[in-house]
């Protein structure tokens, strides 16, 4: 079957589809086949009863929770982020370009004790904050921050091309026809982002969700409160609880994908809409 | 046509773009200024006495061993997917595509977790190892196979849409020539992909590097010994040495500029924008 698909001259085919096909099992498929499997161990009625228990609903609920609202506040954020970025010119733009990768290039561990530095109660941004009775650091609104620096530029990237790529006779079209600048806006460049602001959405979420280094420093980590996902299933690790462990990251894997799944279909729904 | 009617009107502009730049200064900037300020905060002695610790010495080292390990293998395996699918068309092609990127979609912490439930005291291949005297987990060979698995689809990643887009009539043409495919290969594909791979290379490697969450399960965290400089920077901080923790973390953070220094400097020589650096 393979050996028929091949239409290309070019040699090598066999050689490189074996190398990928063993490394991609050896270091994906057979350790994520292992995540899939473990947590039966435990029964239907065990798997069950160790992803209700309390604390983890606690934590799923927060992990979920936290990183969606990261998401949702990342959309405008991003969106004006990127419009500036991709219409606009002005005095170092190309440096605050380069700034929105930052949270991609800096190790998780040192944005995770940089924004724990400036939140905290004593801290240069938490200080500010401190006199109003607002704690930020320790508390799930430092768990919200943390993933909003992390989301930021997925959404940035994920707008950023179609804007690029926005036809300008539609907007000159608008324009002619009498709309306010608002309105076009509106009525005709909002819709055409739909989708791309969806995409980056499901990407900030995603990376949310599992986010680890960066919010584990500024969480605080009490259980029931601000105790996130990922945290629990090192806790169950070390109580040598694996198929526990499994059963939680085998739930956040899956609704993960089921989120990224509904995302995807409602994207292409609003982009058929939008054209 | 009047340009007012295409634009914002010249107020809103100029406060979306201080808007724009304040966010990104706060959020973006900020962050990575504390480290310097806190790294430096005793002076450039207590640095440098920061940096001169054995336990330091030892997580630098340790951490360019896993990425001088894992950051190769990826390498010559993303080179290998990379003209399977960019040079070939074949049934199951973009499932393989899907499956290279899967570990960008996982969760870092359920990255190491699966290495624990094969090699850990109670995995799969737990007992079996035990008896054969050979340590995985809260071990250096475990922060290898987890890094692996973190940095496993950057290189194809990159690869991919570049081979796509270049076509296969410069390799055809050289074997029609006579050359051999490794010749082909070599004298032609790897010239016309050389600043792609770099990118590839260089965000498989600062990924590699800065890993914490992967890395945080499978480690044991025994200074000296299991701790890369992420983790060193987790102990340090949890220890209140401030200075330390920040002196480390400045270090990795200026393998983050050097990065993003490195992305721009691609992205010119590529005479194209690689995107996000995922």
């Amino acid at each position: 079957m393979i050996a028929g698909a091949r239409k290309s001259a070019l040699p090598g085919f066999g050689a490189t589809l074996g190398i990928t096909m063993v490394w991609l099992s050896l270091i994906v498929l057979i350790p994520l086949a292992a995540l899939v499997l473990r947590p039966w161990e435990l029964g239907i009625a065990g798997f069950w009863h160790s992803i209700t228990d309390p604390r983890v609903l606690a934590a799923l609920r927060l992990s979920f929770g936290a990183a969606t609202l990261a998401a949702a506040v990342n959309v405008p954020f991003g969106l004006l982020i990127a419009w500036v970025m991709v219409r606009y010119r002005f005095p170092g733009r190309g440096l605050a370009d380069s700034l929105i990768d930052m949270p991609l290039a800096l190790p998780t561990a040192v944005a995770g004790i940089a924004l724990t530095a400036l939140f905290a109660p004593n801290g240069w941004i938490g200080a500010l904050f401190a006199p109003l009775g607002i704690k930020i650091a320790y508390t799930p609104l430092g768990i919200l921050l943390a993933l909003i620096f992390v989301g930021l530029p997925f959404v940035v990237r994920t707008i950023e091309p179609v804007i690029m790529d926005l036809p300008a006779e539609a907007e000159e079209a608008a324009a002619t026809l009498g709309a306010t600048r608002t309105q076009t806006l509106r009525r005709v460049v909002l819709p055409a982002l739909g989708p791309a602001l969806l995409a980056g959405f499901g990407a900030a979420l995603a990376r949310g969700v599992g986010e680890y280094g960066s919010v584990i420093f500024i969480a605080g980590n009490m259980p029931m409160f601000t105790e996130i996902a990922p945290l629990l299933i090192i806790i169950r690790l070390e109580q040598l609880d694996y198929a526990g462990a499994a059963a939680l990251g085998l739930v956040m894997l899956m609704v993960s994908f089921g989120i990224l799944l509904l995302l995807n279909l409602l994207e292409r729904r609003v982009g058929r809409r939008a054209a | 046509m009047n340009r007012a009617a295409t634009e914002e009107a010249p107020a809103t502009r100029a406060a979306l773009t201080v808007i724009t730049l304040a966010l990104l200064v706060v959020l973006l900037l900020l962050p990575l200024v504390v480290v310097l300020v806190e790294a430096l905060s005793q002076g450039l002695g207590a640095v440098v006495a920061a940096l001169d610790e054995p336990d330091a010495i030892a997580a630098i080292e340790l951490t360019l061993i896993v990425a001088a390990v894992a950051v190769p293998l990826n390498t010559v395996c993303g080179l290998a997917a990379a003209w399977c699918i960019g040079r070939f068309r074949f049934p199951g092609r973009s499932l393989l595509m899907t499956m290279i990127a899967l570990p960008f979609s996982v969760s870092p912490v359920i990255s190491g977790l699966v290495w624990v439930l094969l090699f850990g005291a109670n995995g799969w291949f737990g007992p079996m190892l035990e008896r054969a005297g050979v340590r995985i987990i809260f071990a250096v060979p475990g922060l290898i196979l987890a890094t692996t698995f973190v940095t496993f689809p950057f290189v194809a990643r990159t690869l991919i849409p570049l081979m796509q887009d270049q076509g296969v009539a410069e390799e055809e043409a050289a074997l029609t020539l006579g050359a051999t495919g490794w010749q082909t290969f070599v004298r032609i594909t790897l010239p016309n992909i050389r600043w792609g791979l770099l990118y590839g290379v260089l965000l498989c490697n600062a990924r590699a590097m800065g890993e914490f969450g992967a890395v945080a399960v499978v480690s044991g965290h025994v200074r000296g010994q299991t701790m890369t400089m992420p983790l060193y920077i987790e102990a340090l901080f949890n220890d209140y040495d401030w200075v330390g923790a920040f002196t480390v973390a400045a270090l990795l953070s200026l393998l983050a500029l050097f990065t993003l220094a490195m992305k721009l400097l691609l992205e010119w020589r590529m005479g194209r924008r690689a995107g996000a650096l995922l």
